[in-house]
């Protein structure tokens, strides 16, 4: 299988402090791949540096081919972004936010307000497209992103701890709406979380800590080789005992 | 799913730019009118200067005649392009503190993480505090014209482009302060610290002969600021004038202060408002 993202030998330093040291992974075309660590793994440098926020200062990024570093805008192009920081326009609807995203990356007008209530209704909240972000609960809030995300027809969506703060029944939708996008539009997606309970039995895992990948391959494929029942059981065993899978 | 390079690469490459600025500057739009308080503010500031400053100083402030005017105008004539502009400073301060309003927010990263170049993102976003900045000046225009400051008639068109280049330079002047300012609650300092001196030392108040005659170091900063050209730039046009060190100092100031803006936006430099991960 393809590979959408390719992460090899990068590394990055806040002054004398190592916040990414020397990782290499990839997340497969079509597959959900979770990126799992702890708070300050590197999670959201690492996330600021897949979306151009943060320049590189080793290694290489490419999606699907393209190096982020050499044809920024085909990489850009082919992405879905959701931040771990909320970033709607607080003072706009749903909508409005939608269509000034839409605007951004040069989307045309004519069936823009379809495929925006096809995205709302996906998610659930095409009845709250004409409030005011400011109104919504953070449950709403994210839909609308993931919707926001999802409107150019991305090949990859770059989640970062995208349920933080949000209770069961909101988290669990959202991971579920993602999963299923995978499954049956093979959308390729990263998600970045410290929860344990996000991550499936078919997906793939990236484990990160202190900057340095501990582990990757699929969630089954590593319980067996750690001997390992659940998720937590791997996550604790690699980064707890600081064990390299 | 299909990705938007294949539909990048059947639009029109122009379209699709186009489409971008017209979203900034809806956006931008959009923002202004929620907040009614900006427009009575934008238009308040410089009323007060012309309708209550003006007046008091019409009687004791003689002008003699200096180009563009071929006649002694009054005071209040004089100051209408230094409102002008400080009317688009006080704009170009204001949508800089949006800018460090959107970081602070997030905001800032929808408009980083678009496909087009950031340079050219950053200069849409200049352009919608431009046009904003349009709306204002046009507005005090009429106000001053019903109070009886008519200036010529052909002015009012000939100032159009003028108010883009100017609005753009005091506007990138905003963007490159806003990547300075780490916090939104610092902005307020900076705007003192840049505003008032860039008003006072300048020739929207008092031509420069007259800040000549006071003091010679204070005569000497009007010269090296970018607002004194700015306001003459404004001036000439106004009166269907072109002076040439007005428009090339402000073009100049232009093409620096958006340079230097584009860069200090650099990924390579990273946002200002970015956390660690």
């Amino acid at each position: 299988m393809d590979a959408g993202l390719e992460v090899s030998n990068l590394s990055y330093n806040y002054g004398s402090k190592k916040a990414l040291d020397d990782i290499t992974f990839s997340a497969l075309s079509g597959k959900f791949t979770a990126l799992l660590g702890p708070n300050g793994a590197g999670k959201t440098t690492l996330y600021h540096l897949l979306t151009r926020i943060m320049k590189l200062q080793a290694g290489h990024i490419r999606i699907f081919g393209n190096d982020l570093k050499k044809s920024p805008l085909s990489a850009m192009a082919s992405m879905g972004i959701v931040f771990q920081q909320q970033t709607l326009d607080l003072d706009l609807t749903i909508r409005q936010n939608l269509k000034y995203f839409a605007a951004l990356h040069g989307l045309p007008a004519d069936d823009l307000e379809d495929k925006i209530t096809e995205g709302l209704k996906s998610l659930d909240i095409a009845e709250r497209g004409e409030e005011k972000v400011r109104s919504l609960n953070g449950g709403h809030r994210r839909r609308a992103e993931i919707a926001r995300a999802l409107l150019h027809n991305p090949r990859i969506l770059l989640l970062d701890e995208p349920t933080v703060g949000l209770d069961v029944p909101s988290r669990k939708a959202i991971v579920d709406y993602v999963h299923m996008l995978c499954r049956e539009q093979q959308l390729t997606v990263l998600w970045a979380t410290h929860l344990v309970d996000e991550v499936m039995q078919e997906d793939n895992l990236i484990i990160l800590h202190q900057g340095k990948v501990r582990a990757q391959g699929n969630v089954s494929t590593l319980s067996e080789e750690h001997n390992c029942e659940t998720v937590d059981d791997l996550f604790r065993k690699l980064v707890m005992s600081g064990e390299k899978a | 799913m299909t990705s938007i390079d294949d539909n990048l690469s059947r639009q029109s490459v122009l379209a699709v730019y186009f489409r971008c600025l017209k979203g900034v500057v809806w956006r931008e739009g959009l923002r202004f009118f929620q907040q009614r308080g900006r427009l009575i503010a934008a238009l308040v500031r410089p009323l007060v200067w012309l309708l209550i400053f003006a007046a008091g100083f019409r009687a004791t402030l003689g002008l003699s005649i200096i180009p563009p005017y071929e006649t002694y105008v009054l005071y209040d004539v004089y100051i209408v392009p230094g409102l002008v502009g400080m009317i688009q400073m006080f704009n170009g301060m204001q949508s800089s503190l949006s800018l460090v309003y959107d970081r602070e927010m997030g905001s800032m990263k929808v408009l980083m993480t678009s496909p087009l170049p950031r340079w050219y993102l950053l200069t849409c976003k200049l352009l919608a505090g431009c046009f904003v900045s349009l709306l204002q000046v046009y507005t005090f225009l009429l106000v001053a014209y019903l109070f009886g400051i008519e200036l010529p008639l052909l002015g009012y068109l000939a100032v159009l482009p003028v108010l883009l280049v100017t609005g753009l330079m005091l506007g990138a002047v905003g963007m490159l302060l806003s990547t300075f300012v780490k916090q939104l609650e610092n902005f307020a300092g900076v705007m003192n610290f840049v505003i008032f001196p860039a008003f006072f030392l300048s020739s929207a108040l008092y031509p420069l002969w007259k800040m000549k005659e006071s003091s010679e170091l204070l005569y000497w900063l009007c010269t090296f600021n970018p607002f004194t050209y700015a306001v003459e730039f404004l001036r000439f046009s106004l009166y269907l004038k072109f002076s040439l060190l007005a428009t090339g100092w402000t073009f100049f100031c232009l093409a620096l202060f958006l340079s230097a803006a584009i860069w200090a936006y650099d990924p390579k430099r990273g946002l200002g408002g970015v956390g660690r991960g």
